[in-house]
């Protein structure tokens, strides 16, 4: 069954004089794996920016599940179902690994600082629920050995991982990945890209995946968005849009000028 | 004899500055801000406490626990009053805001309860015998109880959820707040608890030194604030750490060289850690992230 999660219309910001989106339109069912692609600087880490609130958009409306997100607090979209991974890996660096993950899993564990306060045995049952959950997590991403490692210390592809451990463990509906395989080595992206498809299985949510290698893209995606200066140049399955002439100009175009 | 009379006094004033020194390093750690109130903050609890239990006669722990209360709600309320509308203006403004809200407050307390001293009844009297010598149940009390509560709190920083919370905040608020954390419930927590040891270190500073006035959060404030600068600010177990060491060093010039020398002391060891470590004995040598 599908049913949208994610309705966004008509969004846009504007960073001085450069109109960085416009007439962003973008429609999620659950359990779709939506690639967002395009060149440099063409908008696709601003769509996530705008979707989960670190920028406020100029205009547009943002719809994740029925709930209206549109000016509530970065933590409210989180609330709301949604998560996201960074470009350039921002894990809380100086806190153990599974803290990262502990402090992403609290968001889904309901009680107040009193309760914790005069509940303290249930209190603990539920620390001792939390960290079995986030070894479990690191675990399916081959990360509990490194559990107890400040989080700086893990080699890169590691930090990548966690960081998708990360945003998985605040329970998503929609998980946007922002380049998850940059920096990473040919078989680590391999390795990524084919369990992608399997975290959307084994975690029920939709995922919208930024990546600058159209091939890549290809094969994961059922459907591909193509951004080029802030605008939707093409939409449609990696077939259509493998045989877009806006997408071909505009990769070879960037080719071209680089 | 009086070598090891000397180091008890010293830890003794030493847990207080701790105490205290933890309220800076929190604060500073979540916020990066030098909160020259903090030092206001243990006068209004000392005050608080004094009236209620001179004034109004009341049982001292009802005194004590009203005191927290209040410095908390004031801790909280000058938060989100006059720092949280600065959170992102440049950093010097919110130094001059904490700088004025000092003075207000002791302006305030000059203007309800007059600047002369007032004599503050000492909680815990008596003594014990320990180790040969007869300490004071205030000290004894003093250390016992700034122990508990620094394992407390680290404790509560380093397990629990709103620990790991604040830990978060401090180290990337955009982050945290992606991760489902309420930065703004966070940030009050952490001034509520820092004013919370503050109301605490304030009447176990008074039981032992049984005078108060509108100025006597300054000197301790001061004192506290090198002890978090030579742990290393914005870390706990620095904070912790550099109250023991800055009592112990002023307790030991007081000993053996000069009352008159410690307050210089004291500023000669920030001069020092400053020239040596800024970033204090615990803290990284690294360049602020700006
Ligand atoms: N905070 C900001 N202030 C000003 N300009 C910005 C800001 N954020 C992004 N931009 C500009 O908006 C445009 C789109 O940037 P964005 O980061 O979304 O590109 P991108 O598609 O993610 O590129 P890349 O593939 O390099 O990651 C760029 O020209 C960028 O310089
Ligand atoms: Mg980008």
């Amino acid at each position: 069954m599908r049913e949208p999660v994610l309705n966004v219309n008509n969004l846009g910001i504007r960073f001085g004089g450069l109109q960085a989106l416009d007439d962003f339109n973008i429609h999620v069912n659950n359990n779709e794996i939506v690639g967002l692609i395009g060149p440099n600087g063409a908008g696709k880490t601003t769509v996530f920016n705008l979707l989960t609130n670190v920028y406020a958009p100029s205009r547009g409306s943002i719809n994740i599940e029925g709930v209206n997100t549109m000016g509530s607090r970065t933590h409210g979209v989180t609330k709301a179902g949604m998560s996201r991974t960074f470009q350039n890996i921002r894990l809380f660096k100086n806190l153990s690994v599974i803290d990262n993950v502990k402090i992403a899993l609290h968001n889904g564990i309901r009680y107040s600082f009193l309760e914790s306060v005069f509940r303290l045995p249930s209190y603990w049952k539920q620390e001792k629920k939390a960290t079995e959950k986030a070894m479990e997590l690191l675990s399916r991403f081959d990360l509990d050995r490194h559990a107890d490692s400040i989080a700086s210390g893990l080699p890169y592809g590691a930090q990548r991982r966690l960081e998708i451990v990360r945003a998985l463990a605040t329970d998503p509906k929609i998980l946007l990945l922002d380049e998850p395989a940059a920096g990473m080595n040919p078989s680590e992206t391999a390795e990524l890209m084919a369990n992608i498809r399997k975290i959307r299985d084994d975690f029920h949510v939709a995922i919208i995946l930024i990546e600058h290698d159209m091939s890549l893209v290809m094969g994961i995606c059922e459907r591909i968005l193509v951004l080029n200066y802030g605008l939707i140049i093409a939409s449609g399955t990696p077939e259509q849009i493998k045989n877009d002439p806006a997408v071909i100009e505009a990769y070879l175009g960037q080719q071209r000028g680089e | 004899m009086t070598l090891l009379s000397q180091i008890i006094n010293g830890i003794q004033i030493g847990s207080i500055y701790a105490l205290v020194a933890l309220g800076y390093s929190m604060v500073y750690g979540i916020v990066k801000l030098i909160n020259f109130a903090h030092g206001e903050i243990i006068m209004v609890g000392a005050y608080c406490a004094w009236y209620l239990i001179a004034r109004l006669n009341m049982p001292a722990w009802i005194a004590v626990f009203f005191a927290i209360l209040l410095c908390v709600i004031l801790g909280v309320t000058i938060e989100i009053v006059a720092y949280k509308p600065l959170r992102n203006s440049a950093r010097i403004s919110l130094l001059i805001t904490a700088i004025g809200i000092s003075l207000l407050l002791q302006n305030l307390a000059q203007l309800l309860f007059k600047a002369d001293p007032r004599m503050f009844a000492n909680l815990f009297p008596g003594s014990k015998p320990f180790l040969g010598l007869q300490l004071t149940n205030a000290t004894l009390v003093t250390i016992a109880v700034s122990v508990v509560l620094m394992a407390a709190l680290s404790l509560m920083v380093s397990k629990t959820k709103i620990g790991k919370a604040m830990r978060a905040v401090s180290e990337d608020k955009a982050i945290a707040e992606l991760m489902g954390i309420n930065v703004n419930t966070t940030i009050s927590f952490t001034f509520a608890i820092g004013s919370a040891l503050a109301a605490i270190a304030a009447v176990l500073y008074c039981c032992s030194y049984s005078q108060i006035e509108p100025t006597m959060g300054s000197m301790l404030g001061l004192k506290a604030f090198v002890a978090a600068v030579l742990g290393g600010i914005g870390i706990i177990p620095g904070a912790v750490l550099g109250g023991f060491l800055i009592g112990v060093f002023e307790s030991l010039t007081k000993g053996f060289i000069s009352s008159n020398l410690a307050d210089a002391v004291v500023f000669g060891i920030l001069i020092v850690v400053l020239l040596i470590k800024p970033t204090g004995i615990f803290g990284k040598n690294r360049r602020e992230k700006v």
